[in-house]
């Protein structure tokens, strides 16, 4: 009997055991779709058919005696993923009806892991938002409070795994895209180091920031996914070559012997009693599980959103460029070439892309590179130095993933203040630290609804996945939090 | 670190993107508004510190010079916005690159 | 007034490697349309470039062959700008760390003279893909109503090459390019074929009053299909400013296109927009180290260049410029001759066999001399038995046919079939008067004053010893015999 509600490793486990198929996982996860999608929205195009010829080609390879770790495991895969043959839109016009002619790798990876895509997940133009409000192509709801966001951009990721319309969801972080909506759908949500998973067929946002990652409803689930697409690509230069140990196996019950840093300048205070309530107890509970907590200082925190929004939208302005309307996706006509690029980009991009790509062109324009792009540089080698220095004294650091729970719809307005959402995750991805944010307590909002989540982030120094994924994971299996409350969607089956 | 010369028109103009008027001043007064955000950065002393570009200091990643299969043309000509015969076809160019 | 010219140079050269920059699709010219295209050289959502190992190389042999500096330290930076044959919409290029830097072009004119130009730089790049501009008929540009593009060529390695303003003629800026052509080609990274667009450039000129030190106001004229349209074009462009300045009227610094059938430089459609490239770093690729190990592996497997070729020939073996320029122009012979050389330690000797017979046969064969059964150990053989007077010319282009029948060294077959000149007295007072008591009449004919008929009497000597007497020696002893 497939029940969607389990964790990837049981399901692995079941498939492998052929107590049930993956064919009967993915009938499963399709009738759970069918069923919720209609007021979540995860998804921009459901691969139902795709789905059930890969469940069908797998199930005939575990009779044929192979094992897959992800064996039928239901993925819901970021819609600025290539996936050959699938429409790879990015969230926006401009590749709406754009079919990937080629995989990339860490799909590849997943794939070849067992793991059965079931869907491209809705997410914010590419990948430019914390709302998935940025979404030209659907709305994503989220399922903890249908009035309000799932957080971005992989809002559609952390939808589809909060509304078990999936196991494990692949997202893209480049300041915060994971762990943000991870945290506001009481998700673990892993970005790893820098280059630890190759890029390939990521629709770039920010190539320097961008990061592939899982979201996953258990620390388990997410290792289980890292551990498969971890490791050197040939076909991105900037993938990490050096060894991967595998963490899944790993994952610990207490935390004895680990130092975990409390960073001075992110003083939760002024997130309000509530927020800095659930903070303090995270505290306190990775204290009872043996830690010592010890004060660390990041003096250049503050500057850390400046930084982020030189940097970001000038490899943007230039990723984008070749969105111009001649080889693939959308044109636009005019009467030259330029115009035709011109009302295209027009019309192909959203206000958000199009902001940052405006701010971005000037970052790098000629007479202001010194004074933004290369200062931007320079403030992000210290923003590392400061994360250098830190994990002297600590091994980990804890933090909030955000300084509030999901928001409603339309509420933030101007362009800053949803940046601001980014605050506490932009540092990490500056300087290309592994991060993930952990379910770690509810809160009912003022303006009224059901609780809704939060997210302790904790980050580690470059490399170290392993310790990273080992401590959240008894934070986790101590805390239970993200049990404490359903969603507002019918249950699934378990 | 200021706003004051950015020219909206002239950045729209270099990143291709056609703007309405009401776009140029909304844009003009958010990007500004932004670029005051990033002024924090001048209180910074950034004299001697070198710039990073990425983080993680790989040297030398390269392939060997080996042929590969291609795409199908095909497929890489019905996905363009307009294709003529094998070629991919665009509207008249201006100038030289 | 006289005028000087200013002449710099800037060209692009595509690097033969076997795929491309920073995918795996072939480089090749002249394929179908669009068949040898892949997301990354496409620029695809969601792909990225992997720099190609030889491109690198090949670099670094560039930066040897022109005495460049080959920094520690170099990185790929993006050059954004937009145009429809180039995929992302931005050029990787080099900006501020070039793979080499410097150096200095050592070329010959057609006299012999050596004169230097300094390289700025040599940078590694991507190429464009091709638009072909129709709909008006004639293929240009202007007038056109649309383009078609082929991408075959984007992401095919592109050297660009910049050099100092240090030519003085449109004759030095031939020479200096020609000499870049046959150094590239005989280091092997290009094929070098102004035809096939491997080989482009651009140049800017400029003329100011002889004696004036500084600079006048410099054109940059495009377009140049060839060696002879470069040199035209730079001819017409400084007649075009010297007719200027002397009507008293200003040069405007623009970008002109040669119009080769007209024969004059025109003005181009200057752009809407000043260029604004915004370059930054490729954040998809990491900076490379090229350490002086790696660089003196790469200078260990070079061979010589043309350049020091030239002076070997031209000083050490006394060589003129049409023979030297011949040889070195064909890497493969002049790599050849230089073997050959080696083991014969007669270079004029060498010379005459690889340019005269060899060539012969090579041409009637359709077989290139270094492809042919003749090796360079066996060529030096048949010089050296020449030069020792082991055996005699006609014998020597004898052997060398059976040679390039294959049959091998010289050498052996000299030994093995007793080949060696007669210088033995004795037998060739034989041969002599064997001759003589036979052709009584000639010898008559001879004293009563018809000189040539001594040749006759030589070549029957020398039939008469089945050719291995020693010309030089039957001359002599005949004409002692014969009384002077």
């Amino acid at each position: 009997m497939a029940t969607i509600a389990k964790s990837a490793a049981e399901i692995a486990r079941a498939v492998n055991a052929r107590e049930c198929s993956a064919r009967e996982m993915i009938d499963a996860t399709m009738a759970r779709i069918e069923a919720v999608e209609p007021q979540v929205g995860a998804y921009l195009s459901v691969l139902e058919r795709q789905a059930r010829e890969s469940a069908d080609a797998l199930d005939a390879r575990i009779a044929a005696g192979e094992r897959f770790p992800l064996a039928g495991v239901p993925l819901a895969v970021k819609d600025n993923l290539a996936l050959e043959g699938t429409v790879t839109t990015c969230g926006s016009k401009m590749l709406e009806r754009w079919v990937a002619p080629y995989t990339a790798t860490a799909v590849r990876s997943m794939l070849a892991a067992g793991a059965i895509p079931v869907g491209k997940a809705n997410m914010d133009e590419f990948a430019m938002g914390s709302s998935c409000e940025n979404s030209a192509l659907g709305v994503t709801r989220n399922p903890y409070d249908l009035q309000r966001v799932p957080g971005g951009s992989s809002g559609g990721s952390a939808a589809s795994v909060a509304a078990h319309e999936a196991t494990i969801a692949l997202g893209s972080d480049t300041g915060g895209s994971i762990r943000e909506p991870a945290a506001f759908c009481n998700l673990v949500g892993f970005k790893p180091t820098y280059g630890r998973i190759s890029r390939y067929g990521l629709i770039a946002f920010a190539s320097s920031l961008d990061q592939i990652g899982p979201l996953a409803r258990s620390v388990e689930d997410a290792a289980l996914a890292y551990d498969a697409m971890a490791g050197f690509d040939p076909m991105d230069a900037t993938s990490l070559d050096r060894a991967v140990e595998p963490t899944a196996g790993t994952l610990r019950e207490d935390l004895h012997g680990l130092r975990i840093g409390v960073v001075k300048q992110f003083d939760t205070h002024k997130l309000g009693a509530d927020i800095d309530d659930v903070y303090d107890r995270a505290l306190h509970d990775l204290e009872a599980l043996g830690a010592e907590i010890v004060e660390v200082e990041l003096p250049t925190a503050d500057y850390g959103l400046a930084t982020y929004y030189l940097i970001a939208p000038a490899e943007c302005s230039s990723n984008l460029a070749r969105f111009d309307g001649v080889r693939y996706g959308l044109r636009v006509e005019g009467a030259d070439v330029a115009e035709m690029n011109e009302r295209t980009r027009a019309a192909g991009f959203g206000p958000e892309v199009k902001r940052r790509i405006l701010i971005g062109t000037y970052a790098l324009s000629s007479g202001y590179y010194d004074a933004y792009y290369v200062r931007a540089q320079k403030a992000r080698t210290l923003v590392a130095r400061d994360f250098a220095k830190a994990f002297e004294k600590c091994d980990l650091i804890a933090a909030p993933a955000t300084s509030s729970p999901a928001f409603r719809f339309k509420s933030k307005s101007d362009p800053y203040s949803m940046y601001l959402m980014d605050y506490y995750t932009i540092p990490m991805s500056l300087a290309g630290l592994p991060a993930l944010s952990v379910p770690c307590g509810w809160v009912s909002p003022e303006e009224g609804g059901p609780p809704m989540p939060l997210g302790l982030q904790l980050t580690a120094p470059l490399f170290a996945e392993r310790p990273l994924l080992a401590a959240a994971h008894a934070y986790e299996r101590a805390t239970m939090h993200a049990a404490k409350h359903e969603t507002q969607l019918p249950e699934a089956a378990r | 670190m200021s706003s004051e010369n950015l020219d909206i028109a002239y950045v729209a103009k270099l990143a291709r993107i056609a703007l309405t008027d009401d776009e140029v001043e909304r844009f003009g007064a958010q990007l500004g508004d932004l670029l005051g955000h990033v002024a924090t950065l001048a209180d910074l002393d950034l004299d001697s510190i070198p710039a990073t570009a990425q983080v993680v200091e790989s040297r030398n990643v390269v392939r060997e010079d080996c042929e590969r299969p291609s795409l199908d043309r095909e497929t890489v000509l019905n996905g363009a916005p307009q294709r003529q015969g094998a070629f991919v076809r665009v509207p008249r160019i201006i100038g030289q690159a | 007034m006289k005028y000087e010219a200013v002449i710099g140079i800037e060209c692009h050269v595509e690097l033969k490697t076997a795929s491309k920059m920073f995918c795996g699709c072939a480089n090749r010219f002249g394929a179908e349309p669009n068949t040898l295209v892949c997301p990354v050289c496409l620029g695809m959502p969601g792909s990225l470039p992997v720099p190609n190992a030889a491109a690198i190389e090949y670099m670094i042999r560039a930066g040897l062959a022109f005495k460049a500096a080959i920094p520690e330290y170099s990185k790929f930076d993006r050059k954004n700008y937009f145009y429809p044959d180039m995929p992302k919409n931005y050029q990787i290029s080099q900006y501020d760390m070039p793979l080499t830097q410097g150096g200095v072009v050592r070329y010959w004119l057609d006299d012999g003279t050596i004169r230097e130009c300094r390289l700025t730089r040599i940078h590694l790049e991507e190429d464009t893909g091709k638009s072909t501009h129709a709909g008006s008929g004639d293929g240009r540009i202007a007038g056109s109503s649309y383009s078609l593009v082929d991408f075959n060529r984007a992401g095919v390695p592109l050297m660009e090459c910049v050099s100092e303003p240090d030519l003085r003629s449109a004759e030095e800026a031939v020479a200096f390019l020609e000499m870049l052509r046959r150094t590239l080609m005989a280091i092997g990274v290009s094929d070098v074929k102004m035809e096939e667009g491997s080989l482009r450039c651009d140049a800017n000129v400029s003329i100011r009053p002889v004696g004036s030190e500084t600079y006048g106001t410099k054109t940059e004229i495009k377009n140049m299909n060839s060696f002879r349209s470069v040199r035209r074009a730079i001819e017409s462009e400084i007649a075009r400013q010297s007719a200027m300045l002397d009507a008293g009227e200003r040069i405007v610094q623009e970008t002109l296109g040669w119009d080769e059938a007209n024969g004059t430089t025109i003005s181009m459609r200057s752009k809407e927009l000043a260029h604004d490239y915004r370059y930054f770093p490729d954040p998809d690729l990491v900076p490379m180290e090229i350490s002086e190990e790696r660089v003196a592996g790469v200078r260990a497997t070079m061979s010589p260049l043309p350049i020091e070729r030239f002076e070997r020939y031209t000083k050490e073996y006394g060589f003129n410029i049409k023979q030297t320029t011949q040889l070195i122009d064909a890497p493969e012979i002049a790599e050849f001759f230089d073997r050959t050389v080696e083991v014969s330690q007669h270079p004029q000797q060498t010379q005459n066999f690889v340019l005269g017979d060899l060539s012969r046969l090579a041409n009637e064969s359709g077989v290139a001399i270094h492809r042919s059964p003749v090796s360079p150990q066996h060529l030096g053989e048949l010089v050296a038995l020449v030069e020792a007077k082991t055996i005699n010319s006609k014998i020597a282009k004898e052997l060398l046919a059976r040679m390039w029948a294959g049959e091998g060294s010289p050498k052996a077959i000299v030994e093995r079939e007793g080949l060696a000149q007669t210088s033995d007295p004795a037998a060739l007072a034989r041969f002599v008067d064997e001759v003589l008591a036979a052709n009584a009449a000639s010898v008559e004919e001879y004293r009563a004053g018809k000189s040539n008929v001594f040749g006759f009497l030589v070549g029957a000597v020398m039939k008469t010893s089945r050719g291995k007497a020693d010309p030089a020696a039957v001359n002599a002893l005949l004409r002692e015999r014969l009384g002077g």
